[in-house]
């Protein structure tokens, strides 16, 4: 059994923080493709006409009701047989954002409901168009309340950034598990892996709580 | 107050005494329920008409019928010249479109009972809003208007805050200024001060006394306040089950109601 060795840590941790690194920018650019493309679901899902609303939420039940590996690994490896080839990060920043778009759009689906009928009535009264009722008054007031859950989303994401490693993208756990290769020790970047994301998941959901608190009063 | 200088002066506005609101044969109703049964009513340009009755009577209905938040099942409704919901086609009436909603809805304007103020705006651009983005004015004179409006109904001080941090009357105040921001030729008003606290009703009250005095602002009010309607009302219209059961000047109708029904809700109410 191997002992707990500092040194080999301290020798080990520029190449883990290298893919920490790696790990947080592929959580943002997922992120910021999961709040656009999910607005883009939850508006289409509520259009009047069926031939846009049907097959968006069709899309939308298919890439939530299957796993997010299996997406990766057709993104990776299927999508570059028909001439569609992306690098690793980028592969991942889409599945990624596509994967939790199709939450997203739930969020959004439930913060625009939130936003009471009179807001709508006043928006008729006025003579608002429909496009300004939406930008100017539902959306504003809708987002506010959506913060929160959207943030709880991105932690989530953030802890499913180490299926990148399957796909070649040179993350935490990617790191950690070459590493492990080439020393054939595991113990210390896997479990420095675990400490990294807790020192930074769970301060974001103690911050997530606090902005909630301000946000929705 | 400066009512005079900020209200709608429209050349073009119809003559007092000219038809401005028909409702001709309409029904509604909220699935088996028939909230109004074939109903006919007239309110002349410049009028102040309220309506009274149980709730449940429809009067309510009336209003949100007039402002297109429901849409009539049988008859017609015409403002103007122009039927609301329904458009002339090779001499036939088919329901109408988009476009000539919001034509016709223009003239229109609403007060609500629960004020429906945008809270993501401050109060000044409550009032902004909707002349800069429906009338195409320019964000300076729809400043100028707001602030003249923000006068009358006294709040030129509170231009700068949001909405939720105003006492209930205030918002009301607000509501109404950014109602008569559009320069509406009716103005609806539905139980404005039912959700307020008692002492904050005599200054919104106040401000629809100064309004009805002032201009020439066709009003349709719905409300519980009786002295009020008594103030302000050219005419009285009393609802019973989705119809006008009686109708007339508010001393006649106050004093010496003609129908049973009338005097019993006025007992019950005065």
């Amino acid at each position: 059994m191997n002992t707990w060795s500092w040194g080999y840590v301290g020798d080990i941790l520029p190449d883990l923080l290298k893919g920490l690194g790696v790990t947080v920018e592929a959580t943002l650019l997922g992120s910021l493709v999961s709040f656009a493309l999910g607005l883009v679901w939850a508006l289409a899902l509520r259009s009047p006409s069926r031939w846009v609303a049907w097959p968006v939420g069709a899309v939308v039940e298919f890439v939530r009701n299957t796993p997010l590996l299996v997406q990766l690994f057709f993104l990776f490896f299927v999508l570059p047989s028909w001439g569609l080839t992306f690098s690793p990060l980028v592969t991942g920043v889409i599945g990624l954002g596509l994967h939790y778009s199709t939450y997203t759009a739930e969020v959004y689906r439930a913060g625009i409901d939130g936003v009471p009928a009179g807001q709508w009535e006043a928006a008729v009264a006025l003579n608002l168009p429909r496009r300004r009722t939406w930008t100017a008054v539902i959306l504003p007031q809708a987002l506010r309340r959506v913060v929160p859950a959207l943030g709880n989303y991105v932690i989530a994401m953030f802890k499913d950034t180490p299926m990148l490693a399957a796909i070649t993208v040179g993350d935490m756990l990617f790191q950690a598990n070459t590493i492990g290769a080439t020393t054939f020790d595991y113990m210390e970047p896997i479990t420095v892996v675990g400490v990294l994301f807790i020192v930074i998941s769970y301060p974001t959901s103690l911050l997530l709580r606090a902005l909630e608190r301000r946000l929705v009063r | 107050m400066s009512a005079d200088t900020h209200l709608p002066k429209d050349a073009a506005r119809p003559a007092g005494g000219t038809e401005l609101i028909r409702f001709d044969r309409v029904t509604k109703r909220f699935g088996s329920h028939t909230v109004l049964d074939a109903l006919d009513f007239t309110v002349s340009a410049g009028k102040h008409v309220t309506l009274i009755g149980p709730s449940g009577s429809g009067k309510t209905t009336i209003l949100r019928l007039l402002m297109t938040l429901l849409t009539p099942d049988e008859g017609t409704i015409k403002v103007g010249d122009a039927f609301l919901t329904h458009e002339e086609k090779d001499g036939r009436l088919i329901p109408a479109g988009e476009k000539h909603i919001r034509e016709v809805r223009k003239n229109i304007g609403m007060v609500f009972q629960q004020f429906n103020l945008f809270p993501n705006m401050k109060v000044l651009r409550n009032i902004t809003e909707a002349p800069v983005h429906v009338l195409g004015l320019g964000k300076d004179e729809a400043e100028e208007r707001a602030r003249g409006l923000l006068d009358l109904v006294g709040l030129t001080a509170h231009l700068d805050k949001y909405p939720t941090q105003l006492s209930g009357g205030q918002q009301q105040r607000v509501a109404i200024a950014r109602a008569l921001a559009m320069r509406p030729q009716v103005l609806l008003l539905d139980e404005v001060t039912s959700a307020l606290d008692p002492e904050l009703v005599a200054g919104v009250l106040d401000v629809l006394r100064d309004i009805a005095r002032t201009t020439d602002i066709t009003m349709l009010c719905v409300t519980h306040e009786m002295s009020f309607a008594r103030d302000i009302s050219d005419d009285v219209l009393m609802f019973d089950a989705g119809r006008v059961i009686e109708s007339g000047a508010p001393e006649k109708i106050f004093t010496d109601p003609e129908h049973e029904r009338t005097r019993e809700f006025l007992g019950a109410v005065l």
